[in-house]
């Protein structure tokens, strides 16, 4: 299978377009003195960080530094050893499983592999909520279609998990993560392991989530460019495709988090990013 | 050094009792609060049910087959060779359907439990859809436990009767005997007692297959590799355990209700 540049399909959104979040409105996600830990050292170590509505964080550093773990902390899939994590306002290290489900719907995750259900068609995997939810078949084909021509591959519809590159993979796992129009997106290395072709595509799709729906996300990566990328474009509906900003222009809501050791040692914009003293931020940027 | 080996050991041991312990409970709960996936309990009861007839036709046959062989030849020799039919449904549906049926069904079903599972964990599906808003518990655990549960029930009963027939086709065409009286002595001594024992044991071991099964695939680690460690548990360990858990009902069920 190839890929199909993002620009070279159509745009239709999964829904109108969003609002901008009033400027004082509380965070969507909220990290405060967060430490976690797997039969040794510490893995994250008094993490505090925030997302605020309509703003895309994108997590940096290197592989193995608990980028991740990070990432899953959030919607609650791992549990922290200290430390307190608010999503959507509400306190989620105290909750039982059970009462994450309901928290979880309303967010949308992207994992690094795609973790798509091999024995389930693309259909299935997209509509995997929907389909629990007992929403009516017809419902069902129309919003899987939306949400596949949405990352263009509408032509997968009836396709299997194996049949598709690692690409598509990412594309169909992105369908699904917003089938259901979440108000929070985690995106685990989505361009992880790609050709930088694909990872632009990947990186324009993000961008498209970003700047026409204003869904709030965090974006975990290891590559600069990536994250420059999103930094520097914005995504134009109209012409259907990411354009770069004027010279100068970065956009404001798009600002960055390194992770060295387990240790959160950045948060701020990318002006601030490349203008930080710090030696370890001044290594990964070089 | 060697305490210390000791020490986590015991400590693995126990913590491993224990989350398994909490596994089966809340797989068995989960069954009396919605939601529940009737649609994945016919599809795995169709995997494991319809999948495993026949080799548990074929084993309870030939089990059959061979009791009839070896008792004849015992038996001939102190004039009761009669008794073979007797002989064979009292082994059969007491013993060796419920126990043969259960070490098949383990070696194909629960290394495929733990497989799939393990494969899931893996590759972040159960991760995927715990961020979905969906329960592995609920989705996966417990309607392949309550499919297995069932279905061994029936797969029993199933092996337990070609055993029988398995027992008549040596009687009757390979040691030349009576083909009515093998069934009237395989029917006439059989007692409800019997047939209870027979028919508790599949209960525990679907339950045992399913749980030891479904518990070594959700707590894979360590990649491909760690999904074959899985699966090598789940059979060995459910094997075991079916062993064990088929000599203590025995015991139990011999108590409660003694031979005549």
């Amino acid at each position: 299978m190839t890929e199909t540049p993002a620009s070279a399909q159509s745009t239709q959104p999964l829904a109108g377009e969003a609002p901008a979040a009033p400027a004082d409105a509380a965070p969507v996600v909220a990290f405060r003195n967060v430490s976690i830990a797997f039969d040794g050292p510490l893995v994250l170590d008094d993490i505090s960080f925030s997302i605020a509505p309509d703003e895309t964080r994108i997590l940096l550093g290197p592989a193995g530094v608990g980028k991740s773990v990070l990432l899953k902390l959030i919607n609650g899939l791992l549990r922290p050893d200290r430390g307190s994590i608010r999503l959507f306002g509400e306190e989620i290290t105290t909750m039982r499983e059970e009462q994450l489900f309901p928290l979880r719907t309303r967010t949308g995750m992207v994992f690094q592999e795609g973790a798509l259900f091999d024995s389930l068609s693309v259909r299935d995997n997209v509509a995997y909520q929907l389909i629990q939810e007992r929403v009516p078949d017809e419902e069902i084909d129309a919003r899987v279609h939306q949400a596949l021509t949405f990352v263009e591959l509408d032509n997968t519809f009836g396709f299997y998990p194996a049949s598709l590159s690692g690409g598509m993979k990412r594309r169909v796992a992105i369908a699904r993560a917003l089938i259901r129009q979440p108000e929070l997106i985690l995106y685990d290395s989505p361009t992880g392991g790609l050709d930088p072709v694909t990872s632009t595509t990947i990186i324009e799709l993000v961008m498209k989530e970003r700047d026409v729906y204003r869904t709030p996300s965090i974006l975990v990566t290891h590559r600069l460019q990536d994250a420059f990328t999103l930094c520097t474009h914005r995504f134009d509906p109209e012409l259907g495709r990411m354009t770069l900003l004027p010279k100068g222009e970065t956009d404001a809501n798009t600002t960055f988090l390194m992770l060295e050791e387990g240790r959160l040692i950045f948060d701020g914009s990318l002006h601030e990013l490349v203008h930080s003293d710090n030696k370890f931020v001044r290594e990964f940027l070089e | 050094m060697a305490n210390g080996l000791i020490e986590r050991t015991a400590k693995d041991v126990v913590l491993t009792a224990q989350d398994y312990t909490l596994f089966a409970y809340r797989s068995v709960m989960n069954a009396f609060h919605p939601p529940r996936y009737w649609t994945d309990f016919l599809i795995q009861s169709n995997i494991i049910g319809v999948g495993s007839t026949t080799i548990v036709l074929l084993s309870g046959f030939f089990t059959g087959g061979v009791l009839a062989l070896q008792s004849a030849a015992t038996l001939s020799e102190f004039g009761a060779s009669a008794v073979t039919g007797r002989f064979v449904s009292l082994t059969m549906i007491r013993e060796l359907g419920p126990v043969l049926t259960g070490i098949m069904v383990a070696g194909r079903n629960a290394s495929s439990m733990a497989s799939e599972l393990g494969s899931m964990v893996v590759t972040e599906q159960i991760d995927a859809m715990r961020a979905l808003g969906v329960d592995p518990m609920r989705k996966l655990v417990t309607p392949r436990l309550f499919a297995c549960i069932t279905m061994l029930f029936f797969l029993t009963i199933l092996a337990d009767a070609f055993g029988i027939f398995g027992g008549a086709f040596v009687t009757v065409f390979m040691n030349h005997q009576n083909g009515t009286q093998y069934f009237s002595q395989a029917w006439e001594h059989l007692r409800y007692p019997d047939i209870i024992q027979g028919l508790v044991k599949p209960l525990v071991s679907g339950f045992i297959i399913a749980s030891v099964g479904c518990f070594y695939g959700m707590r894979t680690t360590g990649g491909t590799e760690g999904v074959g460690r899985s699966t090598i548990d789940a059979v060995v360990f459910s094997s075991v355990i079916i062993i064990f858990a088929d000599f203590l009902l025995t015991q139990v069920l011999l108590t409660l209700m003694p031979p005549l």
